[in-house]
């Protein structure tokens, strides 16, 4: 291209104060540039400053954070050196922006046409009538249901998905050059990303506008994304063409990205078997809900007939979207959310659905971890307490044998012994997430319930813990019963997998032939709805869907 | 005018360094002095205090009476360093009292849910729907006002707030994963009340409990304001401001200095609880 | 506008919650006033009494009926009006107390005229130029007034306007017959104290609730379609802000309840309070109680009105 570019960046730098007070460099110097019409793809984990530099084109920080450097020139603005008011006249018109969470910035009060159109009324850009026949317009080329009236509702009656389309059609209104999408369909489900991405991708083809696309997904990128710039402490490691980075990674953190992203072949872990060993864990004919119980049923059932068992030292996986009841289940398994009827063994034994009615031992040999790694530390307790008490209450270990073995539980998730001192706060995610696992084998199961462990880390943190937890099982002889939304994940650690929708078991397959042997339409959409890392992907999609 | 000081050992380090502006410092500083007032009150005192000593009264500051002289012409310095043992003492004694008893009964009432819960809540919430002063006024006209009568009333209408506070946060915590685990391993309810609830509401529960003694200093000061608190010969600083209150209209000190010293008390403990000593992580990565 | 069942059930349930307070609040008045000081023939008629007059008292008031029975007769009598007979004055405690409820209602109806306004100006502003210099004025002065007792504001506003500017009496409530000016000046004492008191919670409140509403996601979208500081805060905060600022006026109302006490007694106002606090002086046990329904009664109406305005405008429950 040999035009001018759109934007130009040079050496940005965006400083932050931190909580003591102390300052800090969280961009340290990017060049860029955007061409007219091109969509690029800023990319990186948390704590990347990816948010942040698209953020700064619309001469934005957030509090706490400021410009300290370099130049932001977007068309014939330079944005960091502009007033704040000058810049509230690009806003809207030059430069939008579409948010992570639609559900989140949408005003809850207010009805949807009137924030759509908002733009145009803060700029006066056009007549009322005439912005609401233009949104109708966008609502339309978007795919989304009800064009004419689904302005006059508010944010809360409409789907997450639709928000999100929605408030790309609040980015649109005001014609802008460049459109900054920050994650937007990180907060949905996949067969949802799938209609979102393709509503995205036509309209900014059509008006032949600029992007940003922020996100921390590569497969996603591929999908909308002409240049990709790979993002890591606020520095660009690696810079080029979608195709280019993905089939020819120069810098080693993107290798590592994409190293993240390869299917790893489950090995079954190869055992011998009794003839009679029973299985680890049968469940028949579960139904399990939350609320106020009336004759025997809760107000709101969640589990409707849910069966399946897992073998002995086998990892069964468990898929399903946001509301299928994949967590419900891990729950009533666990005893945490009692089963309202039903069956359950564990290792030949009943297994009965309340915590109070199971013994000692068979809450030992069952042990669940959370998702969230944050919340299932206690923050007042230093990692020997939290590490100590299963020992003291399963084991009844003291004094020195105590210690010794939270030294080796920290030596088997590869964590220092001295960390034993230091308090959950002071821990990154992936080194809480393996205290959490740690907790778990201090008791000495045989089953661990997995609930969505990888999903709130990083690609390569989350790839570390999951060779973690396939080497905890060759050591120990453990079984996992493993709970996400990501297939890939399910695919590389399990043996069978479990397809959930709306609380029921649609369908049970061997993971290794998950996409081969699915049946049922949903699995099949499910599979289907995962993004690959391939350009081609979603328009190869259209043309057979 | 806030400045930020760090006291860390090991700056960069992995101890924790900590930062207590001066605003939070001086609220301390004032908080610790009338500590120390109270408990050695009668020795500083320059005068005895049911003395009269001045042949004026509301006699002005001078180097004889510092704080000049009362409606009697005893010397008001003496009488208001006595009186912050009532004023301190009183709502000490009443603050702890209403705070054990509501955190304790709060925590339970979240870790056991149901019928008990729903129950206390109510009943509890009940008394709050009565006004403060209200409820003291009718206690006193009811049973006569002495100290211990004071110290049970104050910690009767401050306890359902405690217990309010207490069982709110403690159902956020008991709402955590780490709790929901604690329980899935077997643990009973003092286990999870004590060690993993009470460490994690701690912090806000000893904020809030400052925030609650303002509430009773003022409460008490007002009592006292209206003739139903600490009675004569004794007087807590409600109590000297009301003996005094003629001489409003001269300006006398003896009307003013009782009033700076609840003010003093009661804004210092805010100043401090506003502006707590953080313990902070450098959080740059 | 038509509204969800869970809207019609929560407002339900809010009066349910009011009425079993009431009847608690009730309780508690009375258990204090008739069952705590013990036998209240014996207080009357003093120590020097015999035991056929206390007897024959007890029987007349009937006081040997169980107090279950009283309960439920004093509770009848409040509803129909009849409050009983004032011990000390032996006039009806409902004669006694008429116009002197008037006059504490015009003290309340005045400062909430012109606290309220006034209250949300302020507290509206410090949240929109939120961290300048005006926001830390305001800031310092509302928890200057929250710290310090009622009594301290009314003695600081004596000082003020009556013994150094002489502008108001110190002490008086004056011939409210005079004229116009004088009648200002009679109220003027008691309404800028209780006016300050109440104001500096509501402002306290009101910056919160709008604040909590700026942080919002949608708020920083509105910043980022180019709209004005000014339109952020009225436009997008304020419309979400409106329940949590109802509800903090009609709670920092509440404290009108406490600080008419302190007011009119300092100010010698002739209202209820007054009235309340002069009998806890006799021990005028009937004209107690019926004083302290008074104030239950209007502060759980004040509560009560709080919770429902958060009730009523969380959007989510419009249809």
């Amino acid at each position: 291209m040999t035009q001018q570019p759109l934007v130009s960046v040079r050496g940005l730098r965006i400083g932050a104060v931190t909580d003591a007070g102390r300052k800090v460099e969280i961009i340290k110097g990017l060049d860029f540039d955007i061409h007219p019409g091109e969509i690029v793809a800023l990319i990186g984990e948390s704590g990347s400053g990816k948010t942040t530099t698209a953020l700064s084109l619309m001469g934005h920080c957030r509090p706490g954070c400021a410009i300290t450097g370099g130049s932001i020139r977007v068309g014939r603005h330079d944005v960091a050196t502009m007033s704040e008011s000058a810049r509230a006249h690009l806003r809207g018109t030059e430069v939008s922006y579409v948010p992570q969470s639609a559900a989140a910035a949408f005003n809850p009060s207010k009805r949807i046409m009137e924030q759509v159109i908002e733009i145009t009324d803060i700029h006066g850009l056009m007549p009322q009538a005439e912005a609401e026949k233009k949104a109708v317009g966008l609502f339309r080329a978007l795919a989304l249901p009800d064009p004419e009236t689904i302005g006059t509702r508010y944010p809360h009656q409409v789907s997450g998905g639709q928000l999100q389309r929605l408030a790309a059609a609040m980015a649109l209104i005001g014609d802008p050059e460049l459109v900054i999408f920050d994650e937007p369909t990180t907060a949905l489900d996949v067969t949802t990303q799938i209609e979102v991405l393709r509503a995205f991708k036509s309209v900014m083809a059509a008006g032949r506008i600029a992007g940003v696309y922020v996100s921390h997904d590569l497969a996603v990128v591929a999908q909308v994304a002409d240049r990709i710039i790979v993002l890591k402490g606020g520095e660009i490691q690696e810079e080029g063409g979608t195709d280019d980075i993905l089939h020819r990674p120069a810098h080693p953190y993107t290798k590592a990205l994409l190293a993240a992203f390869e299917p790893v072949p489950h090995v079954p872990a190869a055992r011998g078997k009794a003839p009679d060993e029973a299985p680890i864990l049968q469940v028949e004919h579960l139904f399990a809900g939350y609320g106020a119980v009336r004759k025997g049923e809760p107000d709101v059932k969640i589990l409707k007939d849910v069966t399946f068992r897992i073998e002995r030292g086998k990892n069964l996986g468990v898929i399903g979207e946001s509301g299928s009841g994949k967590s419900t289940l891990a729950r009533a398994v666990a005893g945490i959310l009692p089963a309202y009827r039903g069956a359950m063994k564990f290792d030949g034994a009943e297994l009965r659905p309340d915590l109070q009615s199971r013994s000692k031992d068979q809450l030992r040999r069952c042990q669940m971890v959370f998702q969230l790694a944050d919340t299932a530390l206690n923050p007042a307790q230093s990692i020997e307490a939290i590490l100590s008490r299963p020992l003291a209450f399963y084991h009844g270990l003291s004094g020195r044998a105590k210690a010794a073995r939270v030294a080796e539980l920290l030596d088997m998730v590869h964590l220092p012994a001295a960390m034993r001192h230091r308090l959950p706060g002071e821990l990154s995610g992936g080194q809480k997430q393996r205290i959490n696992l740690a907790r778990a084998l201090a008791a000495e199961p045989e089953l661990i319930l997995c609930d969505e462990i990888t999903s709130a880390l990083d690609t390569v943190v989350a790839a570390a813990i999951l060779d973690l937890l396939k080497e905890l099982q060759t050591e120990l002889g453990l079984s996992y019963m493993f709970i996400s939304h990501d297939l890939s994940t399910v695919e590389a650690i399990c043996d069978e997998v479990l397809v959930m929708l709306k609380g029921e078991v649609v369908e049970q397959l061997p993971a290794a032939r998950m996409a081969a042997d699915a049946q049922h339409p949903y699995s099949r959409l499910l599979i289907s709805s995962v993004p690959q890392l391939d350009t081609g992907w979603l328009a190869g999609l259209d043309r057979t869907g | 005018m806030i400045s930020v000081l760090r006291t860390s050992p090991r700056p960069g380090g992995t101890g924790p360094s900590w930062r207590f502006n001066w605003v939070g410092r001086i609220g301390l500083a004032m908080i610790l002095f009338w500590a120390v007032v109270a408990i050695f009150a009668p020795m500083i005192a320059p005068y005895p205090i049911g003395e009269i000593a001045d042949w004026d009264y509301f006699g002005p500051m001078s180097g004889q009476f510092w704080l000049g002289s009362d409606y009697l012409g005893r010397d008001v310095l003496s009488r208001i360093l006595v009186g912050s043992r009532y004023t301190v003492g009183i709502s000490l004694a009443a603050v702890f009292a209403a705070c054990a008893g509501g955190v304790i009964l709060g925590m339970v009432a979240a870790v056991m849910g149901g019928l008990f819960d729903t129950l206390l809540s109510r009943l509890l919430d009940a008394f709050n729907g009565i006004p403060s002063l209200l409820f003291g006024l009718v206690v006193v006209a009811a049973v006569g006002s002495s100290i211990p009568v004071l110290v049970l009333t104050l910690a009767a209408i401050y306890l359902p707030g405690a217990y309010r506070f207490a069982r709110a946060l403690s159902v956020n915590v008991n709402a955590m994963d780490f709790v929901t685990v604690a329980r899935a391993r077997g643990e009973r309810t003092p286990y999870l009340i004590f060690r993993e609830i009470f460490p994690n509401i701690l912090g806000p529960v000893l904020a809030d409990l400052g925030v609650r003694f303002v509430f009773i200093v003022l409460l008490l000061s007002g009592l006292s304001f209206l003739g139903l608190g600490v009675q004569p010969p004794n007087a807590d600083w409600g109590a000297l401001v009301r003996e005094n209150i003629e001489g409003l209209s001269l300006g006398a000190p003896a009307v003013i200095f009782p009033c700076i010293a609840i003010a003093t008390l009661t804004i210092s403990v805010n100043m401090f609880i506003d502006n707590l000593p953080k313990k902070i992580r450098d959080r740059s990565e | 506008m038509l509204r969800s069942l869970t809207f019609y059930i929560l407002i339900a349930q809010r009066l349910g919650i009011a009425a079993v307070t009431l009847v608690i609040v009730s309780f508690a008045v009375f258990f204090a006033t008739e069952l705590l000081p013990g036998d209240v023939a014996q207080v009357l008629l003093g120590q020097a009494a015999t035991d056929e007059a206390v007897a024959g008292l007890r029987q007349a008031m009937g006081l040997d009926q169980p107090a279950i029975w009283r309960f439920l007769g004093w509770m009848g009598g409040l509803a129909t009006g009849d409050f009983g007979m004032s011990y000390v004055s032996n006039m009806p405690v409902a004669e006694l107390i008429a116009d002197r409820l008037a006059n504490s209602l015009r003290l309340a109806a005045v400062t909430t005229a012109i606290s309220v306004p006034l209250a949300l100006a302020l507290g509206i502003g410090a949240a929109m130029w939120q961290g300048s210099l005006f926001d830390r004025i305001v800031s310092i002065l509302t928890i200057s007034v929250i710290s310090v007792p009622e009594f301290m504001v009314a003695t600081l506003a004596v000082l003020v306007f009556a013994v150094w500017l002489g502008w108001l009496p110190a002490l008086s409530y004056g011939a409210e017959t005079g004229s116009i000016g004088a009648m200002l000046k009679a109220y003027a004492m008691p309404v800028i104290t209780l006016g300050f008191v109440v104001s500096a919670q509501m402002i306290r409140m009101t910056r919160a609730a709008v604040i909590e509403t700026i942080n919002t996601p949608y708020v920083e979208m509105a910043l980022l379609k180019g709209a004005s500081r000014r339109r952020m805060v009225l436009g997008h905060a304020l419309p979400n802000a409106l329940g949590p600022i109802a509800n903090a006026v009609a709670l920092s109302l509440s404290y009108l309840v406490g600080g008419v006490i302190i007011v009119e007694t300092i100010f010698n106002y002739p209202g209820v309070a007054k009235l309340m606090v002069d009998a806890v002086s006799t021990r005028d046990l009937p004209l107690i109680q019926s004083c302290a329904m008074i104030f239950c009664v209007s502060y759980l109406l004040l509560i009560t009105i709080a919770d429902l305005t958060a009730i009523l405008s969380n959007p989510r429950l419009r249809r």
